[in-house]
C-alpha cells in the first residue's frame, strides 16, 4: 500500500468538499463541507508523515483539528445568531456585505 | 489484509463525503459526516497515527459532531429553494470541483517526491503513540501548543458573544418600549 493511494484519496475528498461548498446553500451544510476539506488536508499530512517516518506531520494534523474546532464553534455561533434574528438561513439571501 | 482495510476505509470516507452533500436534511448530513470521520480514523490507524485516530474519534466524531447535531436540531431542516441566483450553478459547481480534482491529480502524478511511491521507511517502535506526540508537543512545539490554547479560548469567548442573548440591560430597554 504505497503512500500515493492515501494522497490520491485525500485529493478526492478535498474535491468533494469543495464541490459541496459550491453547490449547497445552507450555511450549516457549508460548514460540514469545510470540515470535509480540512479532514482531507489532515489525511494528506498524516500520509506524508508516514512517508517520511517523521511524527511532526501528526502534530500538524492535531493543530489543524484545533483550528477546525475553533472554526466550528464560531460558525455555529453565527448560525444560531442568524436564526435568532429570524433571518433566512440561506447564503444567497445573506449577501448585503457584498455591496 | 491491508488492502481490504484501506479500501473499506476509503469507501466509507468517500461514501460519507458524498452523502454529506447529497442529503437534503442537514441532520442526515451530520450523521453522514460521523461515518466519514470514523472511516478516516481507521485510515489514520493504517498510517500508524494511533493518537490522531483516537483524537479523531473522541474529539471530532464525538464532541464536535454533538455540537453540530444540537444546532441542526435547534435550527431545524431549512428547505433549500430551487431558485438559483447564479444561472447553471447546479452544473457549473460539479464541473469546477472536477477541474480541481484533475489539477490535484496532475500535481500528484508529476510530483518529484520519491517517498510517495514507497511504503515509507520502517518505523521505530512507538511511532505515533501519545508518548511521542506528547513529547513533541510539549518540547519542540510548545509555542504552537500554547498558541492553539489561546486560539481555543478566543473562539470560545467569541462564540458566547455571538450566540448569547443581547445584553440584559438592552433587553430591559426593549421591554420598556420606546414610550418609557
Amino acid at each position: 500500500m504505497t503512500v500515493t493511494w492515501y494522497v490520491v484519496l485525500s485529493a478526492v475528498l478535498f474535491a468533494i468538499g469543495a464541490g459541496g461548498v459550491l453547490i449547497r446553500r445552507s450555511p450549516l451544510v457549508i460548514l460540514l463541507c469545510l470540515e470535509l476539506m480540512l479532514n482531507a488536508g489532515n489525511l494528506a499530512l498524516v500520509a506524508f508523515s508516514r512517508a517520511h517516518g517523521n511524527a511532526e506531520g501528526q502534530v500538524f494534523a492535531l493543530i489543524v483539528m484545533v483550528v477546525a474546532a475553533c472554526e466550528v464553534v464560531v460558525g455555529l455561533g453565527l448560525i444560531v445568531a442568524i436564526f435568532r434574528r429570524r433571518l433566512p438561513l440561506n447564503v444567497d439571501d445573506l449577501r448585503e456585505l457584498r455591496g | 489484509m491491508i488492502y481490504v482495510a484501506f479500501f473499506a476505509g476509503a469507501i466509507g470516507a468517500v461514501g460519507g463525503a458524498v452523502a454529506v452533500i447529497a442529503m437534503r436534511n442537514p441532520f442526515y448530513s451530520v450523521l453522514a459526516l460521523v461515518v466519514h470521520l470514523v472511516s478516516l480514523a481507521g485510515l489514520f490507524l493504517l498510517l500508524y497515527a494511533q493518537f490522531i485516530a483516537a483524537a479523531q474519534v473522541v474529539v471530532y466524531a464525538g464532541a464536535v459532531m454533538v455540537l453540530y447535531v444540537f444546532v441542526a436540531a435547534y435550527v431545524g431542516a431549512a428547505e433549500e429553494p430551487l431558485w438559483e441566483p447564479i444561472p447553471g450553478q447546479r452544473f457549473l459547481a460539479p464541473l469546477l470541483a472536477a477541474a480541481l480534482l484533475v489539477e490535484l491529480a496532475i500535481a500528484i502524478i508529476g510530483t518529484g517526491l520519491s517517498a510517495l511511491d514507497s511504503n515509507g521507511p520502517t518505523l521505530p517502535a512507538g511511532f505515533g503513540t501519545p508518548t511521542q506526540i506528547g513529547n513533541l508537543l510539549l518540547e519542540r512545539f510548545l509555542v504552537v501548543f500554547e498558541a492553539a490554547s489561546m486560539l481555543l479560548l478566543v473562539a470560545a469567548v467569541g462564540a458566547v458573544t455571538l450566540a448569547a442573548r443581547s445584553h440584559p440591560r438592552a433587553e430591559a430597554d426593549e421591554a420598556e418600549g420606546p414610550a418609557a
